[in-house]
């Protein structure tokens, strides 16, 4: 437990400080937001219309840059070569690490939501709506992605191959988090079922995530 | 004649050498029968011709997930028994199921034109057969973008793995979000069971491309065993080329070592 703790502590510290990169999610979450209106133009109601699904993209987008981090840095320096030959099970080590870069880059995007939504012309319930649906889809995201940037690890490729083998798995989240907020913007349909499907989705990649991140790394690291 | 004995990729090839002809003219006759059964079914009294593009339509549909089946169990054997020929038979079935998927899509639009008036639909289907697709050119992307092809293995056995898990999850929520955006526009096909004229000929078709898969899968598992091994003896010939410079270039040095002495 206290070799997890201090992985999550390390791997936090590391990400937060200089060279850590996990900050300039915020600012790409920031740019591709700002960059929407230059392209389906200036009208308010259209874009707060269109402001979940634009938030939801963007956030997928910041968060699937910055896995790449998530064991890249650690397998340069050769502290990944540790973690897997600790008597730490490795699905448990890559499970703290994902928690840890979900608190250092997902949590992030969520808190600077607001701001963002500000910009979108969404509302406080839309704007709440849409960071409670995002607080519980991005783990979902950070643990399936990790499955990708584990798999990147191995093969020495990062970068377009992972975003083309990790995007295809994120539709269920997006799908949902889109949904649930939406729902709880416009109705008809209620916000308790799309929104718990969500939480669940986020529950089944918290168990696929590691073990098959772990697998791929134990195979593919010789 | 067990599962392991066919790990010996040389007794591999002599059996499927034996297999493939009969293999090949059991598909011939079989999709020549389906398609003379299909070109003589009966019309059907909503759709006309058109009809006759589902006898092309389902059994490409049915093998593009029937071949993700394929690579998911040769994916188990990468990953659990590591059978040598595992990883050959994922990585040839990968184009075959992207070719039939491929296939699924397009007749499907050349269907929906005259019927739903409109080449692409966001239909729940649709969607996730297109999904379905953009997986196995990821999957494809991946064997293509590594080298060492024990190495590639691994890493598609785990994709491979994950999307098995991850597809039904992706067709259930699609169909989810194709009910939430627009209710029921779509006819379906069915409802009530197929008439016997239309189904003796689409079983018939099925069996055949399934036996169409069969064969190609063969030919190409045979063709991917001889890709390595030409591969493999090219490296030989590369490492005794270097072997002998580096020996000769050595020897050249220690004599002018003694010369220089």
């Amino acid at each position: 437990m206290t070799a997890l703790s201090a992985l999550i502590h390390r791997d936090i510290r590391i990400a937060l400080r200089v060279g850590g990169g996990a900050l300039i999610g915020v600012l790409f979450f920031l740019t591709v937001v700002v960059l929407m209106p230059f392209a389906v133009g200036p009208d308010l109601a259209l874009l707060s219309r269109l402001g979940p699904a634009i938030l939801w993209l963007g956030a997928l987008l910041a968060s699937l840059l910055t896995l790449d981090r998530l064991f890249m840095a650690d397998h340069d320096d050769g502290s990944l070569d540790l973690i897997t030959m600790s008597r730490t099970p490795l699905e448990l080590a890559c499970a703290a690490k994902a928690l840890a870069h979900w608190l250092a880059a997902g949590l992030p995007l969520i808190v600077a939501t607001p701001v963002l939504g500000l910009l979108l012309n969404l509302d406080m319930v839309a704007t709440g709506a849409v960071a409670l649906t995002l607080l519980a889809g991005t783990p979902a995201l950070t643990f399936t992605g990790m499955i990708g940037a584990a798999l990147a690890v191995t093969l020495h490729r990062g970068g377009l191959l992972m975003a083309v083998l990790v995007l295809p798995l994120s539709i269920p989240v997006l799908i949902f988090g889109v949904a649930a907020s939406q729902a709880a913007i416009t109705g008809p349909l209620s916000f308790g079922a799309p929104f718990s499907i969500l939480c669940a989705l986020s529950l089944v990649s918290l168990v696929i995530g590691p073990f098959a991140a772990a697998a791929s790394l134990k195979h593919g690291l010789d | 004649m067990t599962l392991i004995d066919l790990a010996n990729p040389t007794r591999f090839l002599a059996l499927s050498a034996r297999l493939l002809p009969w293999l090949a003219a059991a598909t011939v006759i079989l999709l020549a029968i389906g398609l003379y059964q299909s070109a003589y079914a009966p019309d059907d009294y909503q759709q006309g011709a058109t009809v006759k593009i589902m006898f092309i339509h389902v059994p490409n549909a049915w093998l593009s997930m029937f071949v993700w089946g394929v690579m998911s169990m040769a994916s188990l054997g990468t990953l659990v028994w590591r059978h040598p020929l595992a990883d050959v038979a994922a990585k040839a079935a990968a184009p075959i199921g992207a070719a039939f998927t491929f296939l699924a899509l397009l007749t499907g639009s050349l269907w929906g034109r005259p019927m739903w008036g409109t080449y692409w639909e966001w239909d729940a289907r649709l969607t996730s057969v297109l999904i379905l697709f953009l997986m196995y050119l990821g999957l494809m992307a991946l064997w293509r973008a590594v080298e060492d092809p024990s190495r590639a293995a691994r890493a598609a056995a785990v994709l491979t793995l994950v999307g098995a898990i991850n597809l039904p999850i992706i067709k259930f929520s699609v169909d989810w979000w194709n009910t939430l955006h627009q209710p029921a526009s779509v006819m379906r096909m069915g409802g009530s069971a197929l008439d016997k004229s239309f189904l003796i000929p689409l079983l018939v078709m099925a069996v055949a491309f399934t036996l169409l898969f069969v064969t190609l899968h063969l030919a190409a598992m045979r063709n991917e065993i001889l890709r390595r091994r030409v591969r493999s003896l090219q490296m030989m010939q590369a490492s005794r080329v270097a072997f002998s410079s580096d020996v000769g270039s050595r020897q050249d040095g220690a004599s002018k070592e003694v010369g220089a002495a």
